[in-house]
Parts: structure tokens; sequence; C-alpha cells
């Protein structure tokens, strides 16, 4: 036991202590400390459809896409711009805190979460992949269309001049000077997305053992079973997406505040697919796998843009670090599955529905 | 009126397209369970293969007839594209027969992503005019008009379709495969070899697909790395909206999509007067799932399934 605490809070220092090393190194490294944040958040959000659930969603990008839009629109000069009436509402512009973004995003993307697992109950598998897929593709495209005949998403151009996130007064956008010691700001959106990321876990910890969780876990092993028991799986299933989503929704908008520019570029398919890659590769429905899975996924791949600068003067100019990078991640993928199927770091006693033979 | 007219012709070809893609997805989800991702980036090799060769060939025989390089280049994309179909179930879906359904999906969108950047490795990132040779002369038909290559899409896709149908109901080939669609365990104890039967059907798969992904750059003109993708995503609604795992739905939904998309995107502006444009046209094919499977999840053509998935 006590073993257990020295190492937990070895580990707390150890994470409150990285970006101020990485920082010695360049802001790049910070950068890339953060997005693995938000990917974690990400991930876990997911972990809890495909992993608790067991719904399979190739959409979940569109959740990420609501809440960075959202935090896109309610604090930036946007709407101002292209809405007199919303100019004359609001003179100095809509410049919303982030105690009311967190929890309208996690709303607005469970609601959106939760429309889709509607008309997708009766569907399971593949049947429900493949519909995922195609709502997150219908908001893609209409954030890549919405800029006329009302612009609302400004197009491909994207929503710009998103302020950053401010609490209790202090911006985060800006450098903080403590003890005569610099703290850049990306270093303190990383603590920012550390708080939000240990709360998410929490959250999903809490889940697993809750009735809920139970109950979801049972479902994913044997639907009819479940709901022979007694299990209202279509209002549980409901929630699995509306909690799954919430997570999207609410590091979609620290996304946002983070980059300061939305455009529906970030959300392709290819980034639904990488979160599924996260929760697959690390471990489906165990936590610290899917954190491992998410940090490996989004952090070596920026690592390895490092290494390929002397590659690509050796293939003159085709192996770039862009194309580099995903040949790398591919791959992972494929060498990762073919050796550990179950994941890097799979659950310990994880159920029937993943050891069946298909 | 013409317009409608021109639309269905634009949406049989477009849906034929979609059909002989679909095929490939819809055969090896029947006999395996496996959205196979990569199936669009076969596509789209088969087209860049051929647009080398017939580069080639242009060069080694100036004087040779448009559609005698045409059906050589098509010939040895086929093969390609087979090849590599076959080594990528080989390689990457084989070792993990038995293992949890999501491990082959994950090395599936893996072989789609090194697919895709071998290829930009290959063949450079940037748009290949795709050369037109056959007549370009279009045709009229009661107002409307369509082009030889499409006529010849329309034909490959009956020919395909027909020696398909042929070989599934008629041959010894596909007499086992429908067994090993039905209980590989089974049909292993009748003599089947259900690994034989497997790599068979990649292959099929991949020949129809590479046909496809040349029909696919011949009639739009151009070709890329990244040209699998949709076309790829598309034909896999297509076998789901037909039910997938059934060879004649994949064909009715391939059809029925194209139709709907080219007659959507023709009218969606008039319909909303003007609110929505024909930049919205990708978006009919994922709500026509959406409100087909909604309503008969097993997709149009699909038996129950009751607990497969």
């Amino acid at each position: 036991m006590k073993n257990n605490k020295t190492t937990w809070i070895i580990g707390a220092v150890a994470l409150l202590v990285l970006p101020l090393m990485l920082q010695f190194f360049g802001n790049a490294w910070v950068r890339i400390a953060d997005l693995a944040l938000l990917y974690v958040m990400l991930a876990l959000g997911l972990n809890i459809v495909v992993g608790y659930a067991g719904l399979l969603d190739l959409g979940y990008v569109a959740f990420y896409a609501v809440g960075a839009y959202l935090f896109g629109l309610m604090a930036s000069p946007h709407l101002a711009e292209n809405f007199a009436a919303f100019a004359a509402m609001f003179p100095n512009g809509l410049h919303t805190s982030l105690w009311l973004v967190i929890p309208v995003a996690a709303l607005l993307a469970a609601f959106f979460g939760a429309m889709l697992g509607a008309p997708t109950l009766k569907l399971r598998g593949d049947y429900l992949a493949i519909v995922t897929l195609g709502f997150g593709e219908i908001i893609r495209i209409f954030l890549n269309n919405l800029d006329q005949p009302v612009n609302l998403t400004n197009g491909p151009k994207g929503v710009g001049q998103i302020d950053s996130v401010k609490i209790f007064g202090l911006d985060l956008g800006k450098r903080l000077e403590l003890f005569g010691f610099d703290i850049n700001s990306v270093t303190l959106y990383y603590y920012l997305f550390l708080v939000l990321v240990v709360i998410s876990i929490i959250i999903c910890y809490r889940l697993q053992d809750s009735r809920v969780g139970r109950a979801w876990m049972a479902i994913r092993e044997d639907e009819i079973a479940a709901k022979a028991m007694g299990i209202n799986t279509r209002n549980l299933k409901l929630m699995a997406f509306a909690m799954g989503a919430s997570f999207g929704g609410v590091s979609g908008a620290m996304f946002g505040a983070f980059q300061g520019f939305v455009s529906p570029e970030s959300f392709s398919l290819m980034e639904s697919v990488m979160i599924v890659a996260m929760v697959v590769l690390g471990g489906i429905g165990h936590i610290p796998g899917v954190i491992l899975g998410a940090v490996l996924l989004s952090a070596l791949p920026e690592v390895l843009r490092y290494v390929a600068g002397p590659l690509q003067a050796m293939t003159d100019g085709r192996l770039d670090s862009a194309i580099l990078r995903q040949l790398l991640i591919a791959l992972a993928m494929i060498i990762v599955m073919l050796l550990r199927p179950r994941g890097l770091w799979p659950a310990p006693d994880h159920g029937k529905s993943l050891t069946q033979k298909i | 009126m013409d317009i409608l007219l021109q639309q269905i012709i634009n949406g049989l070809v477009l849906g034929s397209m979609y059909a002989l893609i679909a095929l490939g997805y819809t055969m090896v989800y029947g006999i395996i369970q496996l959205i196979n991702f990569a199936h669009g980036e076969v596509l789209m090799i088969g087209a860049l293969t051929s647009w080398s060769c017939i580069g080639m060939m242009q060069g080694a025989m100036p004087g040779a007839p448009g559609w005698v390089i045409l059906l050589l280049a098509t010939i040895i994309a086929c093969i390609v594209a087979a090849a590599l179909n076959f080594v990528i179930e080989k390689v990457a879906y084989r070792p993990l027969r038995s293992s949890p359904r999501l491990a082959p999906l994950i090395t599936a969108i893996g072989m789609s992503i090194l697919l895709q950047t071998l290829a930009m490795i290959i063949w450079k990132p940037n748009y290949k005019p795709y050369p037109t040779l056959l007549p370009s002369a279009p045709f009229e038909l009661g107002g409307a008009y369509i082009t030889p290559t499409q006529i010849l899409i329309l034909g490959v896709t009956a020919v395909a379709l027909a020696s398909l149908v042929y070989l599934v109901n008629y041959t010894n080939l596909g007499r086992a495969m429908r067994a090993t669609a039905e209980n590989p365990r089974v049909a292993s104890l009748m003599g089947v070899k259900p690994d034989m039967v497997i790599s068979a059907t990649f292959i099929i798969g991949a020949i129809l697909a590479a046909i496809a992904g040349i029909m696919y750059a011949s009639n739009y003109g151009t070709a890329q790395h990244t040209m699998g993708f949709l076309p790829g995503l598309k034909a896999f609604t297509a076998a789901v909206f037909g039910g997938i795992g059934n060879l004649a739905g994949a064909v009715v939904g391939g059809i029925l999509l194209g139709l709907i998309e080219a007659i959507g995107s023709g009218y969606i502006g008039t319909l909303t007067g003007g609110l929505l444009g024909s930049n919205y046209t990708d978006i009919f094919a994922f709500i026509v799932l959406i409100i087909i499977l909604t309503l008969r999840p097993s997709g149009l053509l699909g038996e129950r399934v009751a607990d497969r998935a």
C-alpha cells in the first residue's frame, strides 16, 4: 500500500514538472504534450461508448467538432461580424467564460450524441459503425458549407481570432512570470488540460464501477440477456452515447481555445479513425491502456517529425516528415495489432465479447 | 425533363461503379465478416498503375489504338491489384482471424493509410490527368448526352456482374465460397479449403475494384492517391444499403445510391430554393443510409441476422 502511494506521488510530480522541463527544449514540445492530453480525453470518452457499452462509433470526431465550433462562436468576433442583431445585443462581443463553456460544450455534445444514438438503437456492430461514420461526415459537410446563405461556420476558411481561456483573471494565452521564472502560455494550458484529464479519469473509474457501468458491460456482453434481466437497453445506450460525446465536446472546446482557430479540416474521418485506433491499440475498455494508446499515437508521430529531416535529405525530398509520420502510424497500427490483438495493455478481466472468434 | 434524363444516366454510370466496388466489400464481409477498409485503396492503386502503364505504352508503341492500350493497362492493373490484395489478406487479416473483432478492423485501417502513403511516395501527391483513350464525342439520347466511356462503363459492369453471378452460382469455387460463408468449419469437413477460398475472394474483389478504379479515373479524367477514399466509403454504404453479404444487394444498393446522388445533386438547389447547393452532394449517401437502416436494419435485401454483429 505504501509502495503504491509513493508511485502515485512520483507520477503526479513527474506530470506536474514535465512541461517545465519540456519548456526548455522549446514550446513545440509542450504543445505536443498538450495535444496528447486532449487526445487522452477524447479516447477516454470514446472508450465509454466502445469499451464499456460495446457500440462501435466511427463518427466520434463530430462531437469534438461541436465543442470546438461552440467555443469558436462563443468567443470570437465571428458572430458579431456577420449578424447585425448579434452585434447590437453584445456590443463588446461575446467572451464566454470557461465556467460556462465547459458545461455548455458537454451538454450540447451530449445532445448531439443522443441524437445520433436515437435512430441507431436497433443497429449493432458494423451497421452501427457505418451509420456513425456517416453522421460524422454529415456534420463535417455542414461545417464546410454553412457559410451561405447564413455565414455560421465561415465554411472551409474556419473561425479564427478565438479568445484564449481565462480563469480567475489569469489569461492562459499570455506568459506568466512567477518568482522570476517564466511559464509559457502552452504550459499554462497543459495544467488546465491535466486537471480536465484527471477529472475525466476519475469520472471514468466511477462510471465503470457504478450500476450504469455494469449495465453497459452487460449490454456489451449479451444484449438480449441484459434486456431479459430488466436492463433498459434503450436508455442506457443513449446514455453511453451522450456521456461519451460530452467528453468529446469538452475537449473540442479546449482545442478551439488552445488553437485560437477551428476549421473543418481538423475534423476529418481520419481523426475519428485515429481515436478508435487509440482506444483499440491501447486496450479497449481498460482505462490505463486507453491512456497509453492515446499518448503513443498522438505524441510519437510528432516526436518522429524530428527524425524525418535526415531521411528526407537521403531520399531527395520524397519522404518528408508528414509522409514519414503517416507511414509510421500505419505500420504501428498493423504491427501492434498483429503482435497483440487485444491491445498493448488489455484489461485483465475482459468479458467474452472481445475474445470471441469471428 | 432533359435534366432528369441526364441525371438518370449519370446516376446509372456512377451507380454501376459503386456496385462493382461494393461487390468486393460484400463478398469479403459475407465470408469473414470484416469491413475491408483498404478496399478503396486497392481501387486507387489499380487506377494509378493503369495510368503509369498507359504512359509507358503510349511511349513504347505510339501508333497503337486507344482501346488496345486501355485493355492492356487494365489487365496489368488487375494483376497488380489482385496480387496486392492477396498479400494484404495474408499479412494483415489472416493472422488475426481468431482474434477479437476489432483487431482486423484496425489493421485494415492501418493498411488503408499505409497504401495511401506508399502511393503518395511512388506517384507523388499531385493530380494526374487521366488520358482519354476512347472517342470523346457524346451520343445524344432524347435530349441527354452519354459518352462512349460511360457506355463502356455500363457494359463492363453488366459483363462483370454476369460473370460473377455465374461464378458464385454455378462453379465449384462459387459453391465453396457460399459454403465457407455459411460455416467455414463444416465447409472444411466437406473438403473445401477455407484459406484458399478467402484468398480467391480477395483476388476477385481486387479485380473488380481495379476495373472500377480505371473507369472512375477515365470518367472524371483525373487520378490521385486519395481518389479511393470517397468511392470506397460510398461503395461500402451501398453494400450496407443493399444488405451486406448479399451480392444482388450490393448491385441494387450501388445503383440506387448512384441514382439518388445524381438526381439529388441535380435538384437540391431548386428543391431548397437555393438554400443548399450541389456542394452537399456527398451528404445524400449518408442520409439515405441512416434512413434505410433505421427502417430496415439489415439493408434492403439483407436477411435478418439476429446476432451476427
